[in-house]
């Protein structure tokens, strides 16, 4: 017998060890990908799904919300796989160039692959191919398990550089769509390298079939180097069905900004997680977003934010939206290193709960080890206002238009605070859909007529 | 015919009595000031025909063009006619101003079966009344009521009973927080609007707002009851010697 105890796995983990060792030698990347993706799922075998025993993954128990692995995209199938169609486009009408990942696969023909002058994009299978150095310098695998899963079975996504000085106005959107009507897993890596002095925008969007369940597992790394300034919105818009895992690592080096939006509304549960190092002193971050859930609907919002640089900023708002019995989380921690001297960071999260039933738990913290810092945080949740409703209601406004008035108000501030009137403007039918899309009637509870 | 119609109104906050057995008959066209001393219960009958929650009705009824007022829903009455311009006009930040005003004014029309103003119609009404009460058209892209003075919250609601065109117009204290000359403009907003199909209730402290605001009709509410009605120079009446007989009256 054997001294070491064996782990008790779930079936989800045990199909995804087993996948692993059906796939591995069919996904792409070199030696030292291939090392690196062994590497991974040998951290996945000790650690397993993450669950609500794990501080960090406290209010979203990975380990029960996914009990099965979808079979993988990567993985040989027994029958022909049916497609639907992607779907209207939530951004219709507005200018970018795409770059299209359809089941984990880049798509050079929904793509613009020419990029933008001074912009080069490459599929990430092809950088798997090449070893690409950039892919995963920006992911701690230490104790993730979600990244060691994208690290072990990522197929692809995209790589983009943005030269040194390259401006380019016109947005990328990094679409993410899944068309499968059975439940897939789909597992994509995206790099974006933005270099010295150069500009980017972004959309990084989300979307796939309704009432088909599958999983997926997206991490970006983004690299801002000295001087360098990206505005990104990320629109979670998964199917009602799907598990939506996605991560952001950034790192930012001196002078460089990121002005962050997400905007997460759908699948049945999501988890989106944003990991920054503010490594360059002047550096300056703002996280901005609204989740708006209803249903039995559950997300959760996670950051960490390192400071490890002198006179750095971070502003972190986020305003959520909960009705019917949905359960949401917004987890934020800033820790500010013993270098990082006069360090500005503020942080708040605020919620409007429109049932008696929907929950959010909050738990931002700051964690601070420089003496000359400024550095705050808060969180608010609470119902709509009955002075406000009923200055609208004796205005003549019926209480569905008030209600949906004062939605939109409370959310106004957090996606206005992504500072790019263009985006918005093509962001905010996406908030005006979910509001439409049942409106939150009956509301106020106890002190309605 | 009576436009509004109090029978032995009795409200209750919390299970305290505020409104004991009022009775008031406005006809149209007419202009009633409601005075007295603060505790009154004033504010609580204006609220209430405007329909907030939170106040119970333990007895008597409110008849409006005939129909029971008490049945219908704020919005409802806002429909029929009813405005009550607020003593605290609530700060909404994140709705812009003009987005409300033709939020209201539509949905207004729409409850009466009207057609709804185009933007061309509904932009060149708001410019006539906001001129008249010296309001910029930068306050209108403000979000309503945000960072506004006391004078000009009142102001806009003002604009809004102007817009609005109301049947009966209630204004609670709409002279308190503002300085003489703005009281003249609010005033003079309310003058214009006076017509033999609109009628008004006026609710004041201040004998002052009634130099401007000349009432037909002045009632003296103390302790949830009116318990004294006359003509204009009841008003004067009450600057001199104030409240305190009534007030020794409820004890």
């Amino acid at each position: 017998m054997s001294a070491e105890p064996t782990a008790l796995r779930t079936e989800a983990e045990e199909s995804l060890l087993s996948a692993f060792a059906a796939v591995a030698p069919g996904l792409p990347g070199d030696a030292r990908i291939g090392a690196q993706r062994r590497a991974a799922i040998d951290r996945f075998r000790r650690t397993g799904l993450p669950h609500r025993r794990i501080e960090e993954w406290k209010y979203t128990d990975l380990r029960t919300l996914m009990r099965r692995a979808a079979p993988l995209t990567s993985e040989p199938q027994a029958s022909p796989s049916v497609r639907t169609a992607p779907g209207p486009d939530p951004l219709d009408g507005f200018d970018r160039t795409p770059l299209v990942v359809v089941n984990g696969v880049f798509d050079p023909s929904l793509s613009d692959h020419e990029g933008a002058e001074g912009i080069t994009v490459t599929p990430l299978a092809e950088a798997l191919a090449r070893g690409d150095r950039r892919i995963g310098a920006l992911v701690d695998q230490d104790d993730r398990a979600v990244l060691s899963l994208n690290t072990a079975f990522m197929t692809d996504g995209v790589l983009v550089e943005v030269a040194d000085g390259a401006n380019s106005s016109r947005p990328i959107e990094i679409i993410h769509v899944v068309t499968e009507t059975r439940p897939v897993g789909v597992y994509v890596r995206n790099v974006v390298s933005v270099g010295r002095g150069a500009s980017v925008r972004v959309v990084e969007c989300h979307r796939g079939p309704a009432e088909v369940a599958y999983q997926t597992n997206v991490v970006t790394e983004l690299m801002l180097r000295e001087e360098a300034r990206a505005v990104w919105a990320k629109l979670q818009a998964e199917g009602d069905s799907a598990l939506h895992v996605g991560t952001l690592t950034a790192r930012l080096e001196r002078n460089a900004t990121l002005d962050h939006l997400t905007i997460s509304a759908g699948a049945a549960a999501s988890r989106s997680q944003i990991f920054l190092g503010v490594e360059g002193e002047g550096a300056q971050a703002a996280l901005n977003g609204t989740t708006m859930i209803g249903g039995t609907q559950h997300a959760d919002l996670t950051l960490g934010i390192d400071h490890l640089a002198p006179g750095a900023k971070t502003r972190v708002l986020y305003k959520n939206v909960a009705r019917g019995k949905a359960t949401g989380a917004f987890q934020g921690k800033i820790f500010v290193h013993r270098e990082a001297q006069k360090t500005d960071a503020k942080m708040m999260n605020r919620t409007l709960l429109l049932s008696d039933e929907a929950s959010f738990a909050a738990k931002p913290e700051l964690e601070i080890w420089a003496d000359d810092v400024q550095c705050g945080h808060g969180s608010t949740s609470g119902r709509i206002d009955d002075e406000m409703l009923f200055y609208f209601l004796s205005r003549g406004i019926p209480r569905a238009e008030a209600e949906r008035l004062l939605v939109v108000a409370f959310l106004s501030e957090s996606i206005e605070a992504l500072g790019d009137p263009e985006l918005i403007a093509a962001l905010e039918p996406a908030v005006e859909r979910w509001l439409g899309s049942a409106p939150p009637t009956a509301l106020t509870g106890e002190t309605a007529a | 015919m009576t436009l509004l119609e109090i029978n032995n109104l009795h409200v209750s906050v919390d299970n305290r009595e505020i409104v004991r057995g009022l009775d008031l008959k406005i006809g149209p066209g007419e202009v009633h000031a409601i005075m007295g001393p603060n505790g009154s219960g004033k504010s609580t009958l204006a609220y209430v025909l405007a329909g907030r929650p939170g106040y119970e009705i333990t007895a008597g009824s409110v008849l409006y063009k005939g129909d029971d007022l008490l049945e219908m829903e704020p919005d409802e009455r806002a429909a029929k006619g009813v405005f009550l311009a607020f003593q605290y006009p609530v700060e909404i930040p994140g709705v812009a101003g003009m987005t409300f005003l033709k939020t209201a004014l539509n949905a207004q029309r729409k409850a009466r079966g009207e057609s709804e103003l185009t933007t061309p119609e509904f932009i060149r009404r708001v410019k006539q009344a906001s001129e008249k009460l010296g309001i910029d058209q930068e306050m209108l892209r403000r979000p309503v009521n945000t960072g506004f003075s006391g004078g000009e919250k009142k102001r806009n609601e003002i604009l809004q009973m102007t817009l609005f065109e109301p049947t009966l117009a209630i204004m609670d204290e709409t002279d308190s927080g503002l300085d003489i000359d703005a009281l003249r403009v609010v005033a003079g907003g309310v003058n214009a609007m006076r017509a033999p199909e609109r009628s008004m209730l006026v609710i004041t402290h201040y004998q002052r707002l009634l130099d401007y605001i000349v009432p037909d009709f002045v009632h003296v509410m103390s302790a949830g009851r009116i318990v004294r009605s006359g003509g204009k120079e009841l008003a004067m009446e009450l600057e001199q010697r104030g409240y305190a007989e009534y007030a020794a009256d409820a004890a």
